[in-house]
């Protein structure tokens, strides 16, 4: 299976500077599977962590996870794709159906080459891989599936959508951690630049099994706390590390052209602006980058900070790190200049899935007008001088910045404006 | 999980392992006159092949060479190869 590549543009279309809109969203979360049921607990404050179910975790020093519930695979993937993915991967599938069918594409309808595929991933699907790499070990060459080739491969939810809706435009899968969900993004629109109709992008991870589990704990930014309303707390005095989860979204990119043209059902905003930095070697001395991402973001959308409603932040819960933060917003917008707000509280940070949710949250709550709230955590410390919300509240939303920091020093801002 | 059984492996036994193995493309009906519909047909790959491969060498102890996922174009043929290596 060719999982990456990519495909000359169309020979009939140019570059162009339509703008790029989203037109699809499919979201498989710990609190909500589909988007509504999302929506609907991410604005009532309803969390979905919990202690881990996947695997036996009780001898790991971290034991709280936020897991998708409700997914029964068998009704959502075919039986020949069974034997041949992983959970993640299945849930990346389940995820893409919806966001296509969501926008109403018939892909049958548009060019074959016209549709491009880029995901985010993480360690690719480690559930499976495992369990090939324990078949080997314990049982010998011989029990290990034909499928671990690729069903392991961190490029597999975008060769399977891809091959799943025939999509053979423009494919690839970025590598950037928590910031990998908003970069697809990016990416993404960079196709779309080129003359591609439509682009369907994101990132959908699971990791909750012990090889998914024991690079987090060697990080040691995982929270070890038992209770699952304290385990997470961006911001707060008590913030401890953070809880990991599995799901993302799969979002339906489409130039402004080209969903006129097709007579799109709805745009649930625009992808009006993003950037990437990278942080500079530890020890340095130098500034961290998520401010010149947020900066170049802001300019790549022709605003300034004061055009912005409402910032999703990455909220790593990491004492230093929720400092860095909260000092480079504080910075930019001044203080408690911008409402603030974390809803993966409710879901986990979900490795390449994270950032990819937390635009189609930001997408919902322009939609809707209404800020969905940052759970579990009551007030920020004194030290953090920003405006975090915990409580779900109504606002006249124009535009909203999604941030996302990826281990290893990848930083990624995004922001999406109201549809007009 | 390896038997040394002597039956003879039959379309049966094929298509059950297939099932487990690779899964049941949708609209085929694999319990119909399948011996001699090529696998490509119903919806199988050579990865597909080569998992089913595996699974009978496994089930039945025998070995099955690599060129039968190549060779072996329909269940009628891979049943006569994994048959014939049998006697």
């Amino acid at each position: 299976m060719t999982a990456s590549g990519s495909a000359a543009a169309p020979a009939t279309a140019s570059v162009t500077t339509s703008p790029t809109v989203v037109t699809g969203l499919g979201i498989a979360a710990p609190n909500g599977l589909g988007t509504e049921d999302y929506w609907k607990a991410t604005l009532a404050g309803e969390s979905g962590l919990g202690p881990v179910t996947r695997f036996d975790a009780t001898q790991y020093p971290s034991r709280i996870a936020g897991e998708v519930p409700g997914y029964t695979a068998e009704e959502h993937i075919p039986s020949r794709l069974m034997p041949q993915t992983d959970h993640m991967t299945r849930l990346a599938l389940t995820a893409a159906d919806w966001a296509l069918a969501d926008a109403g594409i018939d892909t049958g309808e548009l060019p074959e080459y016209g549709i491009g595929v880029v995901t985010a991933a993480s360690g690719g699907a480690v559930e499976f891989g495992q369990r090939e790499l324990q078949n080997l070990w314990s049982k010998g060459k011989e029990y290990v599936s034909a499928y671990q080739s690729f069903a392991w491969f961190y490029a597999v939810n975008t060769g399977q959508i891809s091959i799943r809706h025939k999509l053979r435009g423009p494919s690839g899968v970025l590598l950037t951690e928590q910031a990998g969900g908003i970069d697809s993004l990016g990416h993404a629109r960079r196709h779309l630049r080129k003359g591609f109709s439509a682009v369907v992008a994101g990132g959908v991870d699971a990791a909750i099994c012990p090889w998914g589990w024991v690079p987090q704990i060697a990080s040691g930014l995982m929270s070890t706390a038992d209770d699952p309303a304290r385990a997470y707390l961006p911001f707060a005095a008590e913030a401890r590390g953070y809880v990991p989860g599995e799901g993302g979204a799969i979002l339906v990119l489409e130039s402004a052209e080209a969903a006129d043209r097709r007579g799109a059902g709805h745009r649930y905003g625009e992808i009006a602006g993003y950037a990437a930095t990278l942080d500079p070697a530890p020890g340095s001395g130098r500034p961290a980058g998520l401010g010149r991402a947020i900066e170049n973001a802001l300019a790549d959308a022709g605003l300034t900070a004061g055009d912005i409603d409402v910032v999703f932040a990455d909220a790593a819960g990491v004492p230093d790190l929720d400092r860095a933060e909260a000092a480079t917003l504080t910075a930019l917008f001044g203080v408690r200049g911008v409402p603030v707000t974390a809803p993966k509280t409710m879901t986990g940070r979900l490795l390449a899935g994270g950032a990819a949710l937390d635009v189609a949250t930001a997408l919902l709550a322009l939609r809707d007008g209404v800020i969905p709230p940052t759970a579990h955590v009551t007030a920020p410390a004194p030290e953090h001088t920003i405006d975090l919300v915990t409580e779900a509240r109504e606002a006249d939303l124009r535009t909203a910045l999604v941030l996302a920091r990826g281990h290893g020093g990848f930083n990624a801002a995004l922001v999406v404006r109201r549809a007009s | 999980m390896t038997t040394t059984s002597t039956a003879t492996v039959t379309l049966a036994d094929l298509t059950r392992m297939l099932r487990e193995s690779a899964g049941e493309e949708e609209g085929i009906d694999l319990d119909g006159d399948v011996i001699d519909t090529p696998f490509m047909e119903l919806g199988y790959d050579s990865l597909a092949l080569l998992q089913v491969i595996g699974e009978i060498q496994r089930e039945y102890g025998i070995e099955i060479p690599d060129d039968a996922v190549v060779d072996a174009e329909t269940p009628g043929a891979l049943l006569a190869l994994i048959n014939a290596g049998r006697q």
